[in-house]
């Protein structure tokens, strides 16, 4: 990354690459250690997180999982009990909202009733003591960046959901932030406004190359938004990665559980090759070669998890040696036009999830209840889960 | 607001003067003076200015001495008129409270289930009393209930007596006094929980076959209970202690607490008792104050 | 219940009735030609007229308005004040202590008030020679005291139904704790600031007992100049005074209870 000369527009500056792979690149925020302890609970434990220049970054977790009050914390409304957090390699931990050059939007957007919407995006210039001519200048880059230019004059109730937000996201960026937040930015918008709003917003990041630090607990949201996702549970980070990491290879059942369906197989370790770990089955006796990096004592208890589209379903067996192979029963399908989700009862009494794309043009099934099957997947597909 | 982890100087001196300003305020003229009334009650009367004894006094050792008594206190405890007076106050608060609960709950009910817009219109002429004078209100019933007023020219006119009854000036006035001015009190409270009430709920006990005075009690009672308490505490309570109606309308028997403290005070000139005559109202008042503080400080938790 | 709406409204008509009637009676007899209740003397002005002649009740009044117009801005300021502390400053030393002189006026008993006010300004005058004497100043401080609770109690409601991420957005936005609350606190908290001024003009220009108290000689406010009228009895002065008195404030009351639900149609619609 390189810092742009400030009258040239950047073209873009939002992260490109994988700097978080790269040890050569220092972490633009920098969270050591932070803990927050309420009276009578820990909300967030202990965690330590590194984001970089430009990205896209997404807490993703359910209610109650300490991601807002993260979020609050790098905002500066709440002070942590212990930890340090560092902005640009400054010390913000001690510095009280109105010093940080964090922007956020809220999830309720609080946009100023009382103010028109050139007003609500003036408010923090102002208090910056800009030169007006300076003001104006930057509330109609503002307006236009929003697209709300004919709406400058309005009050907020003669707008509708979706320009409050822009509102309230113009106003956040007028600042010119290193880093904005944005708490649930779509949770409030209907759906088909939220699928327009996230592709405008992944534009507007890009475009500006501000970091963006996104707390929401709609997966599709972070899949489709993020650089990196972390997802939270109990104020810990359990899995911090991109969409496809998180989403292919997730660490445990509560992450591959998170991000869609997925087929649950307890197993036990039998031996550790390179990358690899050998594991049984336990219904069926199988055994799996599965990939995975770190090697696992003999004999634990782990799970292995398939998605439910890396399955393959056929009334034959397929041939090659990468493919574990079971047999079973369709039970229940449901057809989806583009795709078909069977139920399948194995011949060891369990139900197996498959997601088939439909590539044939067929008006009939291909498969049928009661059709006897071969279920197969590539064991290079299997995750192994921890716990 | 959360607190931020390390305002400014300038910040921080905001904060102290938004605090400082109205606790400064509210200790001086409101937590002071009851310490004041209190050291007074402990003195002895003097005909002189200020018309007690000093707390504090120079011994014949020329150390200094405590000249505090409780002199004050016993003479409540003795004198039959103080306590009959305290007696009689909770006796009259008690039962205004009641009468005002008798018709208040039915009046609460029904502006509750008057559909919109009447039920705001009703509501507005609940409060609309509260906020025409009040001491001009409790003037008004002097013009009904003297000798010659409305009601027993009504009573004499159908027959039901022979010569005009005594109203003004007996305990009956006081509580009809009682009962107008703060009914108001009693019927918001009661219309804020009984609005919540859900008529299905009636419905459902109905047709599980309650009748309607069990469904009453059953259901509608125990709902409206926190409206009940709250109404009647702000009944009770300034009612105990009042002083213009039982000057206006109560005959000389009607010797309420908040008038034998102002007589004691202006027509005796004995500051020390009219003190210990406050004090102990305070401390009969101490327990239904601390039960309606904790009414209201609960639904903000 | 739900089978005899007839005894819950024939309660609400006795209830308005019971309300109201006095009131009414009392107007018409402003009227009355005839000093005697009982007497219907014809058709008069006459009272109005006597109302408008007699200084010391047109004096009396006007000491009243000037102290409620001071005392119910005075507690305006530190009731709001008192809100914010309640509702928007955290924790601080001695909140639990202030939470309580906040509420207690509310149901303190005003002979109480009154005479402990009374007894602090005689200290005080010992103490320090201030307040020199008593009268309009002692009684805007004493009514300044009770109506701040009221003022403090409304402001609280207001704030606490207010949505507290308008506050910190402007924190966010670079607004130091005084420009957030300069700047957007306070105009959205005007509505009830203001009905808490009217509460406090009210309650001060209607107190009689801590007037009596606080007040020295030759300043008689309004209500302790009627007390001293209608303890006599019935004064035809006092009806027509008291008939003014109920017209300027129901027509304000409608017209602001009109406002509301104009406004609330509107906002439905």
């Amino acid at each position: 990354m390189t810092d742009t000369d400030k009258n040239n527009e950047p073209i873009s500056q939002s992260c490109q690459g994988t700097p978080w792979k790269d040890e050569t690149q220092t972490p633009f925020i920098k969270i050591i250690e932070v803990s927050k302890r309420f009276e009578d609970a820990t909300a967030v434990d202990n965690v330590s997180l590194d984001i970089y220049r430009g990205e896209l970054f997404t807490i993703l977790g359910g209610s109650g999982c300490g991601k807002s009050t993260l979020l609050r914390m790098l905002a500066g409304f709440e002070p942590p009990t212990s930890g340090r957090i560092f902005i640009d390699d400054v010390d913000i931990t001690d510095m009280p909202p109105y010093e940080r050059p964090i922007n956020m939007m809220f999830q309720s957007y609080a946009v100023f009733p009382h103010m028109s919407v050139a007003q609500n995006i003036a408010y923090g210039l102002k208090k910056e003591k800009l030169a007006k001519a300076e003001i104006k200048e930057r509330v109609e880059e503002m307006l236009e960046l929003v697209q709300l230019t004919d709406f400058a004059k309005r009050k907020p109730d003669q707008l509708s959901g979706g320009q409050r937000q822009r509102v309230a996201l113009a106003r956040a960026l007028a600042k010119r932030p290193k880093v904005l937040l944005l708490d649930e930015p779509l949770a409030a918008l209907d759906k088909k406004l939220r699928e327009q709003t996230q592709f405008e917003l992944m534009n507007l990041q890009d475009r500006l190359g501000t970091t963006f630090v996104v707390v929401t607990h709609d997966q599709e949201e972070a899949m489709t938004l993020a650089t990196r996702i972390a997802v939270m549970k109990e104020g810990s980070f359990i899995q911090t990665g991109t969409p496809g990491e998180v989403y292919e290879f997730p660490c445990n059942h509560y992450v591959a559980d998170f991000f869609g369906n997925i087929n649950v197989f307890d197993a036990t370790v039998i031996g550790n090759g390179e990358g690899t770990v050998e594991v049984e089955l336990d219904t069926s006796g199988t055994r799996i070669i599965a990939p995975h990096h770190e090697a696992i004592s003999e004999g634990s208890r782990i799970q292995i998890g398939v998605r439910p589209e890396k399955l393959l379903i056929s009334t034959e067996a397929p041939t090659g040696e990468q493919y574990t192979i079971t047999r079973g029963v369709v039970e229940d399908l449901a057809y989806y036009g583009n795709r078909c989700v069977y139920r399948v009862r194995s011949h060891t009494g369990r139900i197996i999830q498959v997601s088939a794309q439909n590539y044939q043009r067929s008006a009939e099934l291909l498969l049928e209840w009661d059709d006897e099957v071969y279920l197969s997947w590539d064991t290079q597909c299997s995750v192994v889960l921890s716990e | 607001m959360s607190i931020i982890a390390n305002p400014g100087n300038r910040d921080r001196l905001w904060r102290s003067s938004v605090i400082a300003l109205p606790y400064l305020w509210l200790g001086l003229f409101f937590l002071a003076p009851f310490a004041i009334v209190f050291k007074i009650s402990l003195a002895e009367p003097l005909i002189a200015q200020p018309p007690f004894s000093p707390l504090w006094g120079i011994a014949e050792d020329g150390t200094r001495k405590l000249l505090a008594t409780l002199d004050n206190y016993l003479f409540l405890l003795e004198d039959k008129l103080y306590w009959v007076s305290y007696l009689k106050s909770i006796k009259i608060a008690l039962i205004s409270t009641l009468l005002c609960l008798l018709l208040g709950f039915p009046m609460a009910y029904a502006i509750a289930r008057t559909p919109q817009p009447w039920r705001n219109l009703l509501l507005l002429l609940v409060i609309l009393p509260f906020w025409t004078s009040f001491l001009l209100r409790v003037y008004a019933w002097i013009i009904m209930l003297g000798k010659e007023g409305l009601i027993n020219n009504g009573l004499l006119g159908i027959g039901i007596i022979n010569e005009p009854i005594s109203l003004l000036y007996t305990d009956v006035a006081v509580y009809i006094g009682i009962v107008y001015t703060y009914l108001p009190f009693m019927i918001l409270p009661l219309y804020t929980t009984l609005e919540k009430l859900d008529l299905d709920l009636h419905d459902a006990a109905a047709d599980l076959g309650g009748k309607p005075l069990h469904v009453f009690r059953d259901i509608t009672l125990p709902m409206a209970m926190p409206g009940i308490i709250a109404g009647s505490l702000l009944v009770f309570i300034p009612a105990l202690g009042e002083f213009v109606i039982p000057a206006l309308l109560g005959g000389l028997d009607s010797l309420m607490i908040g008038r034998t403290l102002y007589d004691e005070f202006f027509m005796n000139r004995d500051w020390p008792l009219a003190s210990a005559v406050a004090t102990i109202l305070l401390f009969i008042l101490i327990l239904p104050i601390m039960l309606f503080q904790r009414l209201q400080q609960e639904p903000q938790q | 219940m739900k089978r005899s709406p007839t005894f819950l409204y024939s309660m609400l008509a006795f209830g308005f009735a019971f309300l109201y009637i006095p009131i009414f009676v009392m107007m018409l007899y402003s009227f009355n030609d005839s000093r005697l209740v009982t007497v219907w003397g014809g058709f008069t002005t006459r009272w109005y007229t006597a109302l408008l002649e007699n200084e010391q009740i047109l004096e009396a009044a006007l000491l009243s308005l000037e102290i409620a117009v001071t005392s119910a801005t005075l507690a305006t300021v530190l009731g709001t004040l008192a809100g914010l502390a309640m509702n928007r400053m955290g924790q601080f030393r001695g909140r639990t202590v202030f939470s309580g002189m906040i509420a207690a006026p509310l149901v303190m008993p005003e002979v109480i008030t009154g005479l402990s006010l009374l007894l602090l300004f005689i200290s005080l005058q010992e103490l320090t020679g201030w307040p020199a004497s008593r009268g309009a100043n002692t009684v805007t401080i004493a009514h300044t005291t009770f109506a701040m609770a009221y003022v403090a109690v409304v402001v609280q409601s207001r704030l606490a139904s207010m949505d507290q991420s308008l506050e910190e957005a402007a924190m966010d936005l670079g607004g130091r704790p005084f420009n957030v609350t300069w700047d957007i606190t306070l105009p959205l908290i005007i509505p009830a600031m203001a009905s808490g001024w009217l509460l406090a003009f009210t309650l001060s220009l209607d107190d009689l007992v801590i007037a009596s108290f606080t007040s020295g000689a030759g300043a008689s406010t309004l209500p302790m100049v009627i007390f001293s009228k209608v303890k006599l009895g019935v004064t035809p002065e006092v009806n027509a005074l008291a008939t003014l008195v109920i017209a300027i404030v129901s027509l304000g009351v409608l017209i602001a209870g009109w406002n509301i639900l104009k406004k609330q149609r509107s906002a439905h619609g």
